[in-house]
Order: C-alpha cells, then structure tokens, then sequence
C-alpha cells in the first residue's frame, strides 16, 4: 500500500507536445516525416501519370498513399500516437474519424442510389417498358 | 522490494485504470488547451468531410462545362503540395525553438512558414484567377462550385492561418516565451498540420484522383 503513495502522479499529454526528448531528438522526428511525406507525395503524383502499373489500380493507390501519409502528418508532426498517456487524443480522433466515414461514406452511398432509382425525367422517357 | 513491485504495477496498468479512483487533480492548463483545440480541429475536419463529400457527389455534373482533367495543372499542384509540406516542418521547427526560447530560431522558421504559406496562396488566387477570367467561375457547374468551395474553403483556412502567424511572431516580439503565448502558438502549429492533413485529401482526390480520370 505504502508503494502507491510514492507513485509518480503522471498526467495525459497534450496533442502536439512529446514525451520528453532533447532537442535534437524531436528535429530527427521531423526529419523522418517530412522525408516519409515528400516519399509519399513523390509516389502520388508519380502513380497518378504513369502508364507503368495496370490502370485501374490508381485511384485505390492514391487513396492508400493519401491515408498512409495523413498517418505520417499524424504520428511525426501531431505526435498522435498509441502511448499510453495519449489515449484521449487517439479516443477523439478515432470519434472524428468515426463521423467524416458516416458523412462522406453515406453520402456517396445515398446518393448513388438516388441517381440510380430517380434518374432525370428525360432518362425515364427513354427507358425501355 | 517495494520499487520492484512499484515497477512491476506500473509496466503491467500502462492505462492507469487500476488508479482510476486516485484524483491527481486537474490537468495542467496547456493540456487542457491542446487537447479543447485538438477537439476543434477535429470538427473542423468533419466540416471539410462534408465539402468532400459533397465534391464526390458533384464531380461528373459538369453542365457541359470543363472536367477536373481539362483544367487542372499538376505541375502548379506540385509545387503548392511541396510549399505545404515544407512549411509544415518549419512550422515544426518553430514550435521547438519557441520551447526552448530561441528567438532568433523561431523568428527565422516562423518567417519561412509564412513565405511558403503565402507562396501557395499566390499559386492558388493566380489558379482561380484564371479560371474565373476563362469563364469558368464557379457558377459555370455544379463541378465548379463543388471545387471551389472545397479548395476556396482549404485557402480561407491558410489565409487566416498567416494572419495567426503573424499575430504569434508579434506576441512573442511584444511579450517573449510567456507560458500563454507558448499556448498559442502551440494551439497554431496543430491548426497548420492539420491544415496540411487536409490538403493532403485536396490534392489526393480532387486533382490527382480528377487530373487522371
């Protein structure tokens, strides 16, 4: 019992700030991401104009590189990371990321499905009965 | 003894939920204000979620208007992504010579985020310029307006961003490394990362995914 008395009290940290590092410590960070990002950046635009790979693999590529270089951004320039004293920044990120897949996931769906089902009224006059 | 059990509690609860009855009391102020801004970004982004989807939506209704591929220039798009990029890591250089209260650092990484800033907003006013002066204006389709309210809305956000810049490198001028002012300008270098988080999505899905189809 006399063991949790003397138990360091620690606190969450903030989103942005880092367990404590020296400073060259944290420029080194973002040194790897901005080289990871330029990385990822290159590869987008490089994959978005060439004819090397199969066509219609680009737009899931530039949509995986975009995701992985927001993941990038996160982890080296907002320091949102799984550490244990970040559970609250992740917990709320997790619920921000829960709401824009809801809006633009239902979005596109909803509205897909719109056009499918009410095309314009020139449209339903060409249809064949 | 003690310290090896003390050790041993505290590598096996990495969550504290066995302490979770103990009150360290408050937070310090700066996680407060991090974590409230943090929270603000986070809606900011769910508004930008709605002028995605919203542009996802709207993509093929052209009016027989321009599509993204006849009007999108990936060169000019490249080097505003690369004037982004770098500004972030400046922005990042900023935030830690102001921890360590360097201010010569700090005034010199503050005043190359805000050049690159203010180069990419040149690129992009010189992009809606023209287009505007070509007829293609925003109320040309609903493409258009989708792409400008999306990409216009990512500009207003780094316009106001320079203006926070400028406020921040005059607070620090006027009262140094206050703890205050270290707030702020914390709170403004996770406004710019995540401001390049959004264009990130910008570039991803409105001019590469567009540019290519």
């Amino acid at each position: 019992m006399s063991d949790q008395t003397h138990m360091h009290v620690e606190h969450d940290i903030a989103p942005g700030d880092e367990e404590q590092h020296s400073v060259r410590e944290r420029i080194l960070g973002y040194v790897v991401g901005l080289g990871l990002a330029l990385l990822l950046t290159a590869t987008s635009f490089f994959i978005a104009g060439t004819n090397l790979v199969w066509q219609p693999s680009i737009p899931v590529a530039l949509i995986v590189l975009a995701i992985a270089q927001m993941g990038v951004h996160l982890v080296f320039f907002l320091h949102i990371t799984t550490g244990p004293d970040n559970t609250n920044n992740v917990l709320a990120l997790a619920f921000g990321l829960l709401v824009v897949f809801l809006v633009v996931g239902g979005t596109v769906w909803i509205m897909a499905h719109l056009n499918q089902n009410m095309p314009p009224m020139d449209q339903i006059m060409q249809m064949p009965r | 003894m003690t310290m090896t059990a003390t050790l041993g509690h505290a590598h096996a609860d990495p969550h504290h939920i066995g302490r979770a009855t103990e009150h360290p009391g408050p937070a310090p102020k700066r996680i407060v204000t991090a974590y409230g801004f943090w929270v603000f970004l986070l809606s900011d982004i769910v508004m930008f979620s709605c002028f995605f989807a919203a542009y996802a939506v709207l993509v093929d209704q052209t009016a027989g208007g321009p599509k993204g591929s006849e009007i999108f220039e990936q060169r000019n798009v490249a080097i505003e992504t690369v004037c982004l990029l770098l500004s972030s890591f400046t922005c990042g250089m900023a935030g830690i010579a102001a921890d360590v209260r360097n201010r010569l650092w700090f005034y010199l990484a503050m005043a190359v985020t805000c050049v690159l800033g203010l180069i990419f907003l040149a690129i992009e006013f010189k992009e809606f310029a023209d287009l505007v002066a070509r007829g293609y204006g925003p109320s040309r389709s609903a493409f258009l307006t989708a792409f400008f309210s999306l990409v216009g809305c990512h500009g207003l956000h780094v316009s106001a961003g320079v203006l926070w810049l400028l406020t921040m490198m005059a607070q620090v001028f006027a009262k140094g490394f206050r703890a205050d002012v270290l707030r702020r300008m914390m709170c403004f270098a996770l406004f710019w990362h995540a401001l390049d988080i959004i264009w990130v999505g910008v570039f991803s899905v409105v001019y590469l995914l567009g540019g290519g189809a």
